[in-house]
């Protein structure tokens, strides 16, 4: 359309979009440096809540938890997200296929407490006819978190591979490698940055998860998402505020550097491709 | 289908079939169960006893949810509180998803990132950050109080609005997100048509660009109302013990109550309600899915 401006129209409702999104967290991380034990009485700049954090055994050990969990969690969902989303884009049609699929979409859309209220009552079961999970813990939580990260990882790696040209693996089908030599020598490196978000996006889902993992998690397994709600629902917490902060400056630096780099990593692709 | 890729097909499958599918039979199962004091709280639906087998299907659980309006009232204000959320996420969102998707392409990018870094950023967070704004002592309050607007605190705290105005915050990139990727390959030139035909901007809108937005609509409609049905932990922190909604009622019968039959009854009944749109949306994105993959 209009070449290379935003209209008015344009500037205004991102103007208002972008300050509805941002104001309150741009207001969390100002009150976080409150001195004041009132959230919402401003006393002077102060780094008094971080300290507290820093001191908080609690949120030091449900932290180690949950980072624990993310990683082990996204590493096993990256797994069998490519594996899926590999079987979806790849393999043709075959008897079951659309169950498949369908498996895929709903855990993203479906209400977290379903999920975790079902996943509980089969670990229940399983409990008492074969005496495995022994107890609910960081094994169930584990479960839980694959189960709904590695539908997004699939998400992505299988649109990743729908838009791909496939001409090189062609080539190279036709000069008789074999399929699993394609896969890791030219497919897997051309969708290695959408494995990489993929991870990425199961990592902060992993962490940040509340509700499936109350119900799968066991006295002694409380991660930090667990022990912030439990502070919240009692009231407004300056404490809380420093440690959001944390939170937000952490993810917001780890996405934007990893955009960066895929989109560096995709303009010189695009650059290969015009050059050969 | 070759033997090899049976083998790898198997892996993600049976994990979804296991830990995803499986566990619904026993939600249904259990929801025909009676709730016990044991360890797990209900009875078993086959006993043995002796040389009888006695198979007891209980759906007491099923009509108390049909007769007790508490349990009426909270499906109803769920449904109610979701499609306000998606409505008012569509009106908000479309002009961003619009004005982003007709940017230049350099800055695309970027706008796209900051819509959604906020998703990225811890839900729990986001929802704690609106709970300083609206509580009565809040900086909302402060802000109209010293305007002069207002002169005792309003009570938004606690309010359907509060759970109104964070549901929409929480789910707005849901929708701005489908909906981009659909105007985003709008092309521009009939747009360009309409005007030099002398179509008033609105009327384009009207008749061009919405009714070939359809399907990002229905699909980001879709991606904040399901969920948003099922929602538990918005309601809890700002939202009102006077009107409940469903998830918040499933979680009290798990965790408070201890009633396991019950909550699986509810559960449910939550499923029947959101199965037929699930299965809707799965359809459609197979659809795009299958389009895109042609050309």
């Amino acid at each position: 359309m209009n070449g290379n401006n935003i209209s008015g129209f344009g500037k205004l409702s991102l103007g208002l979009g972008f300050t509805f999104l941002y104001a309150p967290i741009l207001i969390l991380i100002i009150y976080s440096f409150n001195a004041s034990k009132l959230v919402s009485v401003w006393a002077g700049f102060s780094l008094h809540w971080y300290g507290e954090l820093f001191r908080d055994d609690a949120v030091i050990s449900s932290f180690g938890l949950s980072l624990k969990i993310a990683l082990f969690s996204s590493a096993m969902s990256v797994v069998l997200g490519t594996i899926a989303g590999l079987v979806l884009a790849r393999f043709g049609p075959f008897k079951g296929k659309s169950l498949f699929a369908g498996m895929i979409t709903a855990p993203m859309v479906m209400p977290e407490v379903i999920v975790g209220l079902s996943m509980l009552l089969l670990f229940v079961q399983m409990q008492q006819w074969l005496g495995f999970p022994a107890e609910r813990g960081v094994l169930t939580i584990w479960i839980g978190h694959v189960t709904l990260c590695m539908a997004y990882v699939t998400v992505v790696i299988r649109s990743r591979l729908v838009e791909m040209d496939r001409s090189v693996e062609e080539a190279a089908m036709d000069l008789g490698a074999r399929p699993l030599k394609i896969f890791f020598l030219i497919t897997l490196p051309i969708i290695a940055p959408a494995i990489a978000s993929g991870f990425l996006l199961a990592f902060t889902l992993s962490l940040d998860d509340l509700v499936i993992t109350a119900f799968l998690s066991g006295p002694g397994s409380t991660t930090l998402p667990q022990l912030i709600f439990s502070r919240v629902r009692l009231g407004l917490n300056p404490e809380i505020n420093a440690l959001a902060t944390i939170t937000v400056l952490a993810v917001a630096t780890l996405v934007i550097v990893a955009n960066r780099v895929m989109v560096k990593a995709e303009q010189r692709r695009a650059r290969l491709a015009a050059a050969g | 289908m070759p033997r090899g890729r049976s083998l790898v097909t198997a892996i993600p499958y049976g994990w979804l079939l296991l830990f995803f599918l499986v566990p619904f039979l026993f939600v249904l199962q259990i929801s025909f169960s009676e709730v016990e004091i044991a360890s797990p709280p209900y009875r078993a639906l086959i006993e043995r006893t002796e040389d009888v087998l006695n198979i007891a299907l209980n759906i007491g659980n099923y009509s108390y949810i049909f007769s007790d309006p508490l349990y009426f009232d909270a499906y109803l204000n769920s449904l109610y509180m979701a499609l306000v959320t998606t409505l008012t996420c569509l009106v908000v969102g479309y002009p961003i998803a619009y004005t982003i998707a007709r940017a230049p392409e350099a800055k695309r990018n970027t706008l796209l990132m900051l819509v959604m870094l906020p998703f990225w950023t811890s839900f729990l967070v986001r929802v704690y950050a609106w709970m300083g704004i609206l509580d009565n002592e809040g900086l909302l309050n402060k802000a109209l109080m010293a305007l002069g607007l207002i002169d005792a605190p309003l009570q938004l705290m606690h309010t359907q609005l509060s759970v109104q105005i964070v549901m929409v915050y929480a789910y707005l990139p849901f929708m701005i997100l489908p909906l981009f990727s659909n105007l985003v390959k709008l092309d521009g030139r009939l747009l360009e048509a309409a005007a030099d035909l002398g179509c008033k901007p609105w009327k384009t809108f009207l008749k061009v660009t919405l009714p070939l937005s359809k399907n990002g609509v229905i699909a980001g409609s879709m991606l904040v109302f399901i969920p948003a049905v099922g929602e538990f932990v918005i309601p809890e922190l700002v939202g009102t013990p006077e009107s409940l909604m469903i998830g918040k009622v499933l979680w009290m019968e798990f965790f408070d109550n201890n009633n396991w039959p019950m909550a699986a009854s509810v559960t449910i009944v939550m499923l029947a309600l959101l199965i037929l749109p699930i299965i809707y949306l799965h359809k459609r994105e197979e659809k795009a899915l299958a389009r895109a993959a042609q050309r």
